[in-house]
């Protein structure tokens, strides 16, 4: 809550429409995004990125208004090459005051590099599907608890604070449909070990506002809705769709990767994240504040398709780049 | 996710529909492929096996403004009519009319616009100009028991005008109900529409046509054809306008998307448990016919992921 007081508070004035109550929905007036376009977004980027254009990314995108922008991964380099350079990046960005930079911490080792390197607040990452944890982290659910209530401990006596993410919670690669009970399990339990919000992932993008819908219901049964984030990935079309439903069902966190950065590692050649400039325009068109600036995301969105020599995802940019 | 509608009717627009625009013959003689008629016949008698129940098949526009519709008639007596699927055409004036109902067509559907500036640039006239023509035409149609749609474009957004007003979408569509169209199909012309203005500009036209008689008829320029949908729903409107693969890029902003897919919008609603008589599998093949006869990729995502799907 403090967060998302720090948004409101300091967000340019924007015309807000209150004529959305006639809808009989209620969407909130603040949405905080979660930039994931510098470790989730390049982490599915085929070319290995260079840690300065890294660096250069991250520092466009602290002076757009976003409030929070995962900077990197402290995962083994031989899993993730791209995430090689993550001391570096993290050391080595200007961080602007009042924008926070988590970074994935899977386990202990990884959590005490990322303080070393100068972490402030740290994310871990677990699976509502038990085949998607042991092929994805090489352990069963109840094992991950383990390692991250390690980590959890440890960043909560540094006063650290945690973000935890569940992945396939409208389904997963290998095992299909996941039941929505298992997803909000895996929340609680997070969120019970001190997890202070609970980032809620359609992995392979399969959700629709039907699934999704149904999952939330389960999910806010655990977790308060002020602790919960969407992660929607975009890989059916439905990323947009499926963020509408859960800001209608009370979540105001939503993540999201600049141009849409990183593809589908499970459909390759599909997108994979939602793009920010796309959630961005829906957003503002609501009438419901962020505090970023759309034009200035869109520009960092540029500048990094230029250097990773690919289009963006995000529709908005596109449509903006060639607009008559 | 609030009340929507158990089914939802889809209207399939072609790649056709689009370019009924008379100042759109200068991207089009740019446009390299005009698509040949027995190309244009399979693609809508595949449409025709996949549950779709209203297909737009042609546009009865002169062949000097839009030279890719030359074929309409030949089109319109090509297709091998499926039982309980109807084939509307445009037919933008009386001469329109009458060449369509000589070619045997059982609905027709007229294009009016609520923005002046489109309408003088689309169609060279003004909106109440357009009202006298589009009058001519309802009027034969209906005493030939022809049904007629009516199309409003500009309605979240003019390339011309920018911001439309709500109560000048409402209007135009009032005009064209009154004057005896059963449906009228709202258009994002350029897709610049949010939840949030969808939302707002159906709020005043439902003061003036019923729910039941909206459609709506997004553009996915900007990424929000299928929230801006979600949001129509919600609001009681339970027809869809789409196209196979999202056909037809977007005039106003070259390289951008334009219809919303009739894949992803499937997809959508089936996953939301609504009903719409068609099948996902079928279309997205038609889709891929289509694709590789204009050696292009889908706009579909949900056509891209299954193609690729591990």
């Amino acid at each position: 809550a403090v967060f998302m007081e720090n948004v409101c508070s300091r967000s340019r004035l924007y015309f807000i429409s209150l004529t959305l109550d006639t809808t009989t929905h209620g969407y909130p007036e603040c949405v905080k995004i979660v930039e994931v376009g510098p470790r989730d977004g390049l982490q599915n980027e085929k070319e290995i990125v260079p840690t300065e254009v890294k660096i250069q990314l991250i520092n466009m995108l602290s002076g757009t208004g976003l409030s929070v922008i995962e900077a990197t991964s402290f995962v083994s380099s031989k899993w993730v090459p791209q995430m090689a350079d993550h001391s570096d990046v993290l050391r080595g960005i200007q961080r602007a005051p009042h924008v926070r930079y988590p970074v994935l911490t899977p386990n202990l080792q990884g959590f005490q590099d990322a303080v070393a390197a100068g972490a402030s607040e740290v994310a871990v990452f677990g699976s509502a599907s038990e085949t998607f944890s042991q092929k994805n982290i090489n352990c069963s659910i109840d094992e991950s608890m383990v390692r991250f209530e390690d980590v959890i401990n440890s960043a909560l006596e540094k006063h650290i604070p945690v973000r935890g993410y569940v992945s396939c919670v409208l389904g997963c690669p290998h095992e299909g449909y996941i039941e929505p009970a298992k997803v909000a399990e895996v929340a609680r339990r997070l969120y019970e070990l001190g997890c202070y919000e609970i980032s809620l992932g359609d992995t392979i993008g399969v959700g629709t506002p039907g699934s999704t819908s149904k999952m939330l219901q389960s999910v806010v049964k655990e977790v308060p809705p002020q602790a919960l984030a969407v992660h929607c990935h975009d890989t059916y079309g439905q990323a947009l769709a499926n963020i509408l439903t859960a800001l209608q069902m009370g979540v105001s966190v939503v993540d999201s990767a600049v141009a849409g950065l990183g593809g589908c590692p499970y459909a390759q050649g599909s997108s994979g994240n939602v793009s920010t400039e796309d959630v961005l325009y829906m957003l503002h068109g609501m009438g419901i504040e962020t505090g970023v600036s759309l034009p200035k995301v869109i520009e960092a969105g540029e500048f990094i398709c230029t250097a990773l020599h690919r289009r963006t995802n995000s529709k908005v940019a596109q449509a903006q780049s060639v607009k008559f």
